[in-house]
């Protein structure tokens, strides 16, 4: 048996520029080796019999397009994903940005919303929802229409209420959605002072500044260059005494942020000093 | 392949599923300290399984054992655990890259992913190893890394606690050895 990669090192660099040209999207600073499999993967899953049938097809049909953007940067997700870091960001975390009268919150890289709705939860039962807002974005358009929606499989459920009672919930989970045969939809209430929104970590600016940035498994996907690009990005977003919030395997160790940012215990959460 | 004439090796990496936990405290805290490569690996895990890995091989082992964070720089001389619930990527200058996608062979962090990967950073210097498990993931990684030139090492499925991922990986390619607990410690210090 021999297995093919269709798509080498070489084609993938002439892929990743031609979208960048003709796009605007610019992927070229991406992990290489996630990049590489997951251009792969489409090839398999869309059955191309060559790399220009791909190239070809990407760059000559938009709507192919919004389907490769959305399968090669990855929108898995959880609510309350990583107990500790939950019950960290409700213990110590949420009641500090209580001080503020306007809470200002920024979730990047938000894929379809669970994060968004997670962290509402937790707003609401310190009490403090009212006077917050969440601004959730994401690269994806397509994922920001089911975050607005907030309809997920009721299959999914069970597992969440878990995490949720793990990470320190105090109530019902179930008061939270309400459910038909296959899917739960999170109340009103939990949106309304959510706003989504388009935004490219790679191309577009700070557009605000925070007590809070949520960044969490998104800078994996980036090499150590990019990264620090938008460790800069955050840092001109956040106020002094801010927090910046990361996945559970991401670091700020590389970036020269590292010396003017305290970590949090050993969570993935490191707070501005100046 | 003629024992002096071993290639010299970058980076060993090893996966396992069901059954290699005590495959692999057998084997790593017999890996002499001053190997010239890296040893990573992927063992399929509960998820709901807290306390790190690396910590309780950390304590058994002469040589640091440590779980890989996003682009931690790979050092020889270092023993490597993929975390629980992400895929394991090494880029072209040796770094790894974390991966939070869907899961392959049911499995995150999957073999296949890794040994594919790994074989074309490293091609002929790399070393895969594929232990007991009870389903298929590693067997494509494992041929991958051979037609690659990488050595390839499969456990007897004789000595194996469930025989089915070797199994599968023999199906897919014939490995440079099929070794029991034992040789395969002794095959690491040879390289
Ligand atoms: C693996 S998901 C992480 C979702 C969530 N934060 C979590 O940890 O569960 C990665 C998300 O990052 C988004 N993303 C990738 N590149 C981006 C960019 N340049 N700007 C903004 N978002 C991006 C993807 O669209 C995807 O929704």
């Amino acid at each position: 048996m021999r297995i093919y990669t269709l798509v080498d090192d070489d084609d993938l660099e002439t892929l990743l520029n031609d979208v960048a040209n003709k796009y605007g999207y610019d992927f070229t600073e991406y992990s290489k080796a996630s990049m590489k499999r997951r251009v792969n993967r489409l090839c398999t899953l869309d059955k191309f019999a060559s790399f220009a049938e791909l190239r070809y097809r990407v760059l000559n049909n938009d709507s192919y397009f919004a389907r490769f953007v959305e399968e090669v940067t990855v929108n898995v997700t959880e609510m309350f994903r990583d107990q500790h870091f939950y019950k960290t960001l409700r213990d110590e975390i949420i009641p500090q940005l209580g001080v503020h009268s306007h809470i200002k919150i920024w979730l990047a890289g938000c894929s379809t919303g669970e994060e968004a709705y997670s962290l509402s939860i937790l707003l609401h039962e310190a009490n403090l929802a009212h006077k917050a807002i969440i601004y959730a974005t994401d690269i994806n358009p397509r994922v920001l229409e089911t975050a607005r929606n907030g309809i997920y499989p009721i299959h999914l459920i069970r597992g969440y209420s878990q995490n949720y009672i793990n990470s320190g919930g105090i109530t019902d989970f179930s008061d939270y959605y309400t459910a038909n045969y296959d899917y739960a939809r999170f109340v009103d209430k939990l949106r309304e002072h959510m706003i989504f929104a388009t935004h490219n970590l790679v191309s577009d600016s700070s557009f605000n500044e925070f007590q809070l940035i949520l960044c969490r498994n998104v800078l994996i996907y980036f090499d150590k260059n990019l990264q620090d690009k938008v460790f800069n990005l955050f840092d001109a977003s956040l106020e002094n005494l801010g927090y910046l919030a990361l996945g559970s395997k991401e670091t700020i160790k590389f970036s020269h942020l590292e010396r003017r940012y305290q970590q949090i215990g050993k969570e993935k959460i490191w707070r501005k000093m100046k | 392949m003629e024992e002096n004439e071993m290639r010299r090796v970058d980076l060993v990496v090893i996966g396992g599923s069901a059954g290699s936990f005590t495959v692999l405290l057998e084997i790593l805290p017999k890996i002499r300290t001053d190997i010239d490569f890296a040893i990573v690996v992927v063992l399929h895990r509960k998820n709901n399984f807290t306390t790190s890995i690396a910590d309780v091989f950390d304590q058994k082992c002469a040589l640091p054992v440590l779980e890989c964070e996003d682009k931690d720089r790979i050092e020889k001389g270092k023993i490597y655990f993929a975390p629980a619930d992400y895929h394991l990527l090494i880029e072209k200058d040796s770094c790894f890259s974390l991966d939070y996608s869907e899961k392959v062979n049911f499995s995150r962090p999957a073999i296949d992913i890794t040994f594919k990967n790994a074989a074309d950073v490293y091609q002929s210097k790399l070393v895969g190893i594929l232990l007991s498990g009870a389903n298929a993931d590693g067997a494509e990684g494992l041929a991958y890394i051979k037609q690659k030139s990488g050595t390839t090492i499969v456990q007897d499925p004789e000595s194996a606690e469930i025989a089915t991922m070797p199994n599968e990986a023999l199906k897919l390619c014939k490995p440079d050895f099929i070794a029991n607990v034992g040789e395969i410690a002794d095959l690491i210090n040879q390289f």
